[in-house]
């Protein structure tokens, strides 16, 4: 068999989630000039950009821009989008491996890690993530519900995915109003109680994930006064030898925010944030079933011998009473049906984008990963750009050495006769831009960036399907 | 970004030795897997030690016969490790102050990955072209 790559024989690359990375990946393999390469996108949703779509808060339209980009290697005569298309349920990497020469997955971190603490699964705790792909319509999600009659809540994390909650939760219905959130969570954040979040940091503001201008928009939301505690906020012996060390002026400015925020006299608005740090949960206490209040314990710092401030308990506790919690404290990757994975790390079992044999430890010919399922939940959506580039070039090399999968119908046809047979409700880019149009124009009319489909058959329906 | 995203993409191979092995097993370990240091573990395979391609050079300035002597005898004992939650930023000045060009990262006394300054520099270097590249989106909002 000559080496694919060429016009009478592509290299036929399937890439798994249809999310940054996988875009990335794609716009990184067709832009190899000598190489022919055909790349088709395959997503379990109907719609194409994952967490840009379902994770980036409905307040950031512009962070959703994008997926402009993503438009650009869509056009490319040589990509298609089967959206609605489940690796393991409707294509198994076997029904893969006999139509590509390579596979690549970018399936992300899709589960939540847990806080580990007595009562964590007590009705009114959720995973922020669940509540995060309620408010942006993901389809699996539409029916979820949560208990916002409560009027105060905790959000447990300080990632970004934290503050989005966090802000979500104190914006008036106004202002959600002019977003693309999700109707039903629209309606439901109208009668949303909740008046006083807590944000709650193991650590202290010098070591605080969230970036400044984060921060600065927490401090200045038009329905919520920020407020945070004098005694936390005040950097503490390490924190300062650490700051004086490396003088990183981003990390100082964030500390002066903060402590802003504790020295602000308090405000007139209906809704208030108070931010914690140095408090991590330890036990949920109930009433009838239900969350009524949450044990912290106060940390102190300690460095490790790498020099990281890492959070250690003390004996001191408090009760806070909350009755609605989102935890946000990290992400994990799924395992994929017939893929190895690395269960330390969560995430694909693979050294810099080749899929290893777990018993071998040598890489998997034809199989690869980038992305959070490569690396880990980590970094801003650019980041998965360097990290996908890595992986396909690693793709291109072993193309070179001629080791790749041997697809015994490596035919562009043939695979896409398959997907209809499988899964007949199959979205392709055009059916997707078509969705993406009513939802603008939906949108347009309400004053909206979009009203968005929020569920599989209402897409199909409008596609006359 | 933290240490465990910074194994996580590297297979979780960390080349061992023994400290019973001689300099010569060493060195040809470390040129047969190109790398510039091997962490030394006891029986359990609990890190005592790091033997680098620095330490060997060192040597090699006192004693034309080291290549027969053993990797304790030359291994550095008091190893700066690292725990999978230490983040880029204090993990970076630490190497770059300490002159550490490996960091053995442990779990519970157990061996789990290496992280090697170049790990260090890769993963800054992207997390820097990841923010301009989001930056750039942002700024341009090209739709054209």
């Amino acid at each position: 068999m000559t080496q694919p790559g060429t016009e009478a024989q592509p290299l036929r690359v399937a890439i798994i989630g249809a999310g940054p990375s996988g875009f990335y990946a794609a716009e990184h393999l067709l832009s190899h000039p000598e190489i022919v390469v055909e790349v088709d996108l395959i997503d379990r949703l109907p719609t194409p950009y994952g967490l840009v779509r379902y994770g980036v808060a409905p307040d950031h339209q512009k962070i959703k821009s994008v997926t402009a980009a993503y438009d650009k290697t869509a056009a490319n005569p040589r990509f298609r989008f089967f959206g609605n298309v489940e690796f393991g349920k409707h294509l198994t990497r076997e029904d893969l491996a006999a139509h590509y020469h390579q596979m690549l997955f970018t399936t992300g971190a899709q589960t939540d890690r847990r806080i580990g603490i007595p009562g964590e699964d007590l009705a009114g705790s959720y995973p922020a993530t669940e509540f995060v792909a309620w408010y942006n319509g993901h389809p699996d999600y539409v029916n979820y519900e949560f208990d916002l009659q409560q009027e105060a809540a905790a959000v447990v994390g300080v990632g970004n995915v934290a503050v989005d909650v966090t802000r979500v939760l104190l914006r008036s219905p106004e202002e959600l109003a002019r977003t693309d959130i999700a109707d039903y969570a629209l309606e439901a954040l109208r009668e949303s109680r909740v008046r006083e979040v807590f944000l709650l940091g193991r650590r202290g503001p010098a070591q605080a994930a969230f970036s400044n201008p984060e921060i600065r928009e927490l401090g200045n939301l038009p329905a919520a006064d920020a407020t945070a505690l004098a005694e936390e906020v005040e950097l503490d012996e390490a924190s300062k030898a650490a700051l004086d060390r490396t003088q990183d002026r981003t990390t100082m400015r964030k500390v002066e925010i903060i402590q802003g925020f504790a020295a602000r006299p308090p405000g007139g608005k209906p809704r208030k944030l108070v931010m914690r740090f140095l408090v991590s949960p330890v036990e949920l206490s109930a009433a009838d079933g239900h969350v009524a209040g949450m044990r912290l314990v106060h940390n102190i710092l300690q460095a490790t011998s790498a020099g990281t401030l890492v959070a250690k308990p003390t004996d001191r506790l408090e009760d806070l009473s909350v009755g609605l919690i989102f935890r946000a404290v990290g992400y994990r990757g799924v395992p994929l049906p017939g893929v190895p994975f690395n269960q330390d790390w969560g995430v694909i079992l693979n050294e810099k984008g080749r899929v290893l044999d777990p018993a071998t430890r040598e890489p998997v010919p034809g199989l690869y990963a980038a992305g959070w399922i490569k690396r880990g939940p980590t970094g801003v959506i650019g980041t998965n750009k360097p990290d996908a580039a890595e992986t396909v070039a690693n793709m291109m090399a072993d193309v070179a050495q001629a080791s790749t999968l041997a697809p015994t119908e490596p035919g562009a046809g043939a695979v896409e006769a398959l997907i209809r047979n499988r899964q007949p409700d199959h979205i392709s880019w055009q059916d997707w831009q078509r969705l993406n149009e009513i939802e603008v124009q939906r949108g347009k009319a309400a004053g909206r960036p979009r009203i968005k489909f929020t569920r599989g058959e209402d897409m199909l329906a409008a596609l006359g399907r | 970004m933290n240490i465990a995203h910074m194994l996580a993409r590297k297979g979780g191979h960390v080349f061992t030795v023994r400290p019973e092995q001689t300099i010569r097993e060493a060195l040809a370990e470390l040129a047969t897997r190109n790398i510039g240091a091997l962490v030394v573990v006891d029986e359990n395979d609990r890190p005592i030690g790091i033997i680098s391609e620095r330490d060997v050079v060192r040597w090699a300035v006192l004693d034309e016969h080291l290549f027969g002597r053993t990797v304790r005898e030359l291994m550095t004992k008091n190893v700066i490790v690292g725990s999978p939650e230490d983040d880029l930023k204090s993990v970076a000045h630490t190497m770059t102050e300490m002159r550490v060009r490996h960091l053995p990262v442990v779990v519970g006394g157990r061996l789990v990955g290496i992280v090697s300054i170049g790990d260090v520099v890769k993963a800054q270097r992207d997390e820097y072209e990841g923010e301009v590249a989001t930056l750039q989106i942002q700024i341009t909002d090209d739709r054209s």
